[in-house]
């Protein structure tokens, strides 16, 4: 009980670190100038290169949930809602939150490595001893990077996931497609999408700040690069799922008025 | 001018430095000895402002660091090249992209005139037509030259060196020694390095500063330090273990 309190304790403090992180990164946006060539690559390496993963996620995901939905509503009669749910689910829980997970484990595994080595190398000191702050030169640019690539992916994901599901709808289940797409068209609204883009943008951020946060403040050695790699995968995942559950009241309350 | 004054510093229970006071002054070269782990690359990074002391002052050029916050020191920083004991090049950067760096982050934006001093620099240590090399390429010793060509390229007014021949074979050692003097020479810079390699002492240090316990033993010009009758400097100029004063 007492090591989950040291954990937990140690959770909500490294979160308001990584809020003054935060704090840091957006003074710099506005106040220095931006590293094109960085960014240009850290775009490359979190957009294009996640590409597979969560096109391979997005396409499972919609598949079993399709079927699964199907396997209970064919029970009552109502085949064709199942792709209304997926389409619902996708679009605003579904296809971030996978996403999320996805780019923390394969873009913030890395980006904590590699500033994590950085700073046991003294790379980071020599970045400081030729003036430059490592927040604009390492942070901005990953943050940005990861902010505008994950709503491409998780855009992806949607279309990927949906798409799966239409497939396997319509040629293995044997659902009238006509009346599935109608259905889907008629209960996913525009608040169901911009939902699901604003929490890509907020997962984006939270990846990208826990992860450049492990790595600028892990341990000494090979020991401390993995440690911190570990726990940024772990501290990403827990921001993710725990912010999706206020950010699904708070922006329900907000795009859905009652 | 750096005027460091009564600096102590802790890492939890262990006190490195104990109240270190000493001054160095325009040009001048200064190397600091002393065993490992006595705190002299904790020493060097709170002159260029990386590590804070517990108590104590540092003052560069008359500006007092404690206090200063991390943007405020980038500032200050402008006035030093630094030599890493690793050389600490960026990895992902090729050599002439790594000497290049604190050109381009002081805002010099013509490229001409940014390879033409990249290429003046490694010259000078001695590796011209390395610039397209990533650090991985290149044994320690070069990777030495090419930190010491990133420390010099933008001509600071204070050189640290931490270490810089430390892991080099004797003649590679040679050769970095003679490097360092070259710049201190052709450039007019203050240096300071930190080393227990004892003819680096002595070829680049015009004063000697000595470390034991994390305080300062002895300060004393060059000369005065290697002559000294002192049986614990001695000891230490001469690399002889004395296994009844303390543990090795």
């Amino acid at each position: 009980m007492s090591a989950a309190k040291g954990e937990l304790f140690s959770f909500v403090e490294g979160m308001g670190r990584v809020a003054l992180l935060a704090g840091e990164v957006f003074r710099s946006l506005f106040t220095t100038r931006l590293n094109w060539s960085e960014l240009i690559r850290q775009l490359h390496f979190i957009g294009y290169k996640s590409q597979f993963v969560v096109l391979t996620t997005g396409a499972s995901t919609g598949m079993v949930f399709c079927a699964q939905t199907f396997f209970q509503f064919h029970k009552v009669k109502m085949d064709t809602a199942a792709l209304s749910v997926v389409g619902v689910a996708m679009t605003s829980e579904l296809g971030p939150v996978l996403a999320g997970l996805m780019v923390a484990g394969r873009v913030g595994a890395a980006m904590t490595a590699e500033i994590g080595t950085m700073r046991v190398t003294e790379q980071i000191d020599a970045l400081k001893c030729m003036a430059t702050h490592p927040v604009d030169y390492l942070v901005v640019p990953r943050f940005l990077a990861t902010v505008i690539s994950m709503p491409l992916l998780t855009i992806l994901a949607w279309l990927v996931g949906i798409g799966a599901a239409y497939l396997l709808a319509g040629k293995l289940l044997g659902i009238e497609e006509a009346f599935a797409l109608k259905h889907m068209y008629f209960y996913t609204d525009a608040q169901d999408v911009l939902m699901g883009m604003i929490k890509a943008v907020v997962f984006g951020a939270l990846i990208s700040l826990v992860s450049c946060y492990h790595g600028l403040n892990c341990g000494k050695g090979a020991e401390g690069v993995g440690r911190a790699t570990n726990e940024a995968v772990v501290h990403s995942c827990i921001a993710i799922l725990v912010s999706n559950f206020f950010l699904t009241l708070f922006l329900r309350s907000i795009l859905y008025p009652a | 001018m750096i005027k460091l004054n009564n600096i102590s510093k802790s890492f939890g229970d262990n006190k490195v430095l104990d109240g270190i006071s000493f001054s160095v002054e325009e040009g001048e070269s200064i190397a600091i000895i002393g065993r490992s782990g006595t705190g002299k690359s904790v020493l060097i990074k709170h002159i260029i402002g990386l590590i804070s002391p517990d108590s104590g002052s540092v003052k560069v050029d008359g500006h007092e660091l404690m206090g200063m916050n991390e943007r405020e020191l980038l500032a200050i920083r402008r006035k030093f090249g630094m030599l890493f004991q690793g050389a600490a090049l960026f990895d992902s950067l090729d050599v002439a992209e790594n000497v290049a760096f604190p050109l381009r982050r002081s805002g010099v934006a013509d490229e001409t005139e940014i390879a033409r001093r990249v290429d003046e620099v490694l010259s000078l240590v001695e590796l011209p037509g390395t610039g397209a090399k990533m650090p991985s390429e290149l044994s320690g010793g070069m990777q030495k030259r090419v930190g010491l060509a990133r420390a010099i390229v933008h001509r600071p007014q204070i050189i640290l060196y931490d270490e810089p021949t430390t892991g080099l074979d004797p003649v590679v050692s040679d050769s970095i020694d003679q490097l360092m003097m070259r710049v201190r020479d052709n450039y007019q810079v203050t240096s300071i390095v930190i080393t227990h390699d004892m003819r680096c002492a002595r070829r680049m240090g015009q004063r000697i500063i000595y470390l034991r316990e994390g305080q300062v033993y002895l300060d004393a010009p060059a000369d005065e330090v290697f002559n000294s009758e002192d049986e614990l400097v001695g000891r230490f100029i001469r690399g002889e273990a004395d296994f009844s004063v303390e543990s090795v």
